[in-house]
């Protein structure tokens, strides 16, 4: 069941990999370029760069221009977006047990009428 | 609350849900049974379910779709596994395009079922959401499935916690 925007997948998806979470965490300092990201891990250049466009795309950072380089920043109202649609997911099944406890609370619909 | 206990095994790919009614389990079998009981449910008040299809037997099928406030709607199916009425019910919760036909791109979890009277007027429902496969399982977690949610959270928590500081 869907409960979300459309972009929710894009977001999640997104968080989905252990690397792009890393990316987000790191890139909140905004002190480091696609360049220096790379070098926290064993992969290509081009490997961290698809990680951070796929994090861009989602809005949870953004690159901003600093002298030569590009900074990768951690986005926060990108982060709060998603910390309120799971606060929503987690509620859903919650919510489901709530209104399924109403209804067999409910007297019987019987169409019993005064005898 | 009547949810007495939420468990998530990330190794068994499970989550398993604990809730006691002060009913019958025939009675709480209703709730999955009558689709205009299920309407009332399982969709949240902003987007409620309209069910359109409903048959709980083996192989059957029940089709719904949820609308939003804007009038969006968004559709999902069931593929009954196994029905025991009352006790027990086994289905896979999938994702449906605009036309109900199946979206193959979203993993299907197995949702099983289990109600069981604890004593006379009172019974326990378990329910129990399997996943086929760990990649399904980190899909369907990313999309808001516990474990790994609370992982992603916990992070981002310590995220905006560590952005206010700056």
């Amino acid at each position: 069941m869907q409960i979300a925007p459309p972009d929710f997948d894009l977001v999640f998806g997104a968080l989905s990999d252990a690397t792009r979470r890393d990316i987000v965490r790191r890139a909140v300092d905004a002190e480091e370029g696609v360049a220096e990201l790379a070098s926290h891990y064993p992969m290509s250049f081009a490997a961290v760069q698809k990680h951070v466009a796929i994090l861009e795309r989602a809005g949870l950072v953004t690159k901003a221009r600093s002298g030569r380089r590009k900074i990768v920043r951690t986005n926060p109202e990108g982060l709060r977006v998603v910390r309120r649609l799971l606060d929503r997911y987690e509620q859903l099944w919650l919510g489901r047990i709530d209104r399924m406890t109403t209804l067999v609370a409910e007297p019987p619909n019987t169409k019993e009428t005064n005898r | 609350m009547t949810v007495t206990a939420v468990l998530k095994d990330a190794d068994a790919l499970t989550m398993t849900l604990d809730a006691e009614f002060e009913a019958s389990p025939e009675r709480v079998w209703q709730l999955w049974a009558d689709p205009r009981q299920l309407e009332r449910w399982w969709g949240p008040p902003t987007y409620p379910a309209t069910v359109t299809s409903h048959d709980l037997r083996p192989g059957g099928r029940v089709e719904y779709h949820m609308t939003g406030p804007e009038g969006d709607q968004s559709r999902g199916y069931w593929e009954i596994v196994d029905a025991d009425a009352p006790y027990r019910l086994i289905f896979r919760d999938g994702f449906a395009n605009a036309d109900g036909t199946a979206n193959s791109d979203m993993p299907l979890n197995e949702a099983r079922v289990t109600i069981a009277e604890i004593r006379e007027g009172q019974t326990r429902m378990t329910i129990q959401s399997i996943f086929p496969d760990a990649a399904a399982m980190e899909q369907l977690i990313a999309m808001g499935m516990e474990e790994g949610l609370k992982q992603a959270v916990g992070q981002i928590d310590a995220i905006l916690a560590s952005d206010v500081r700056a």
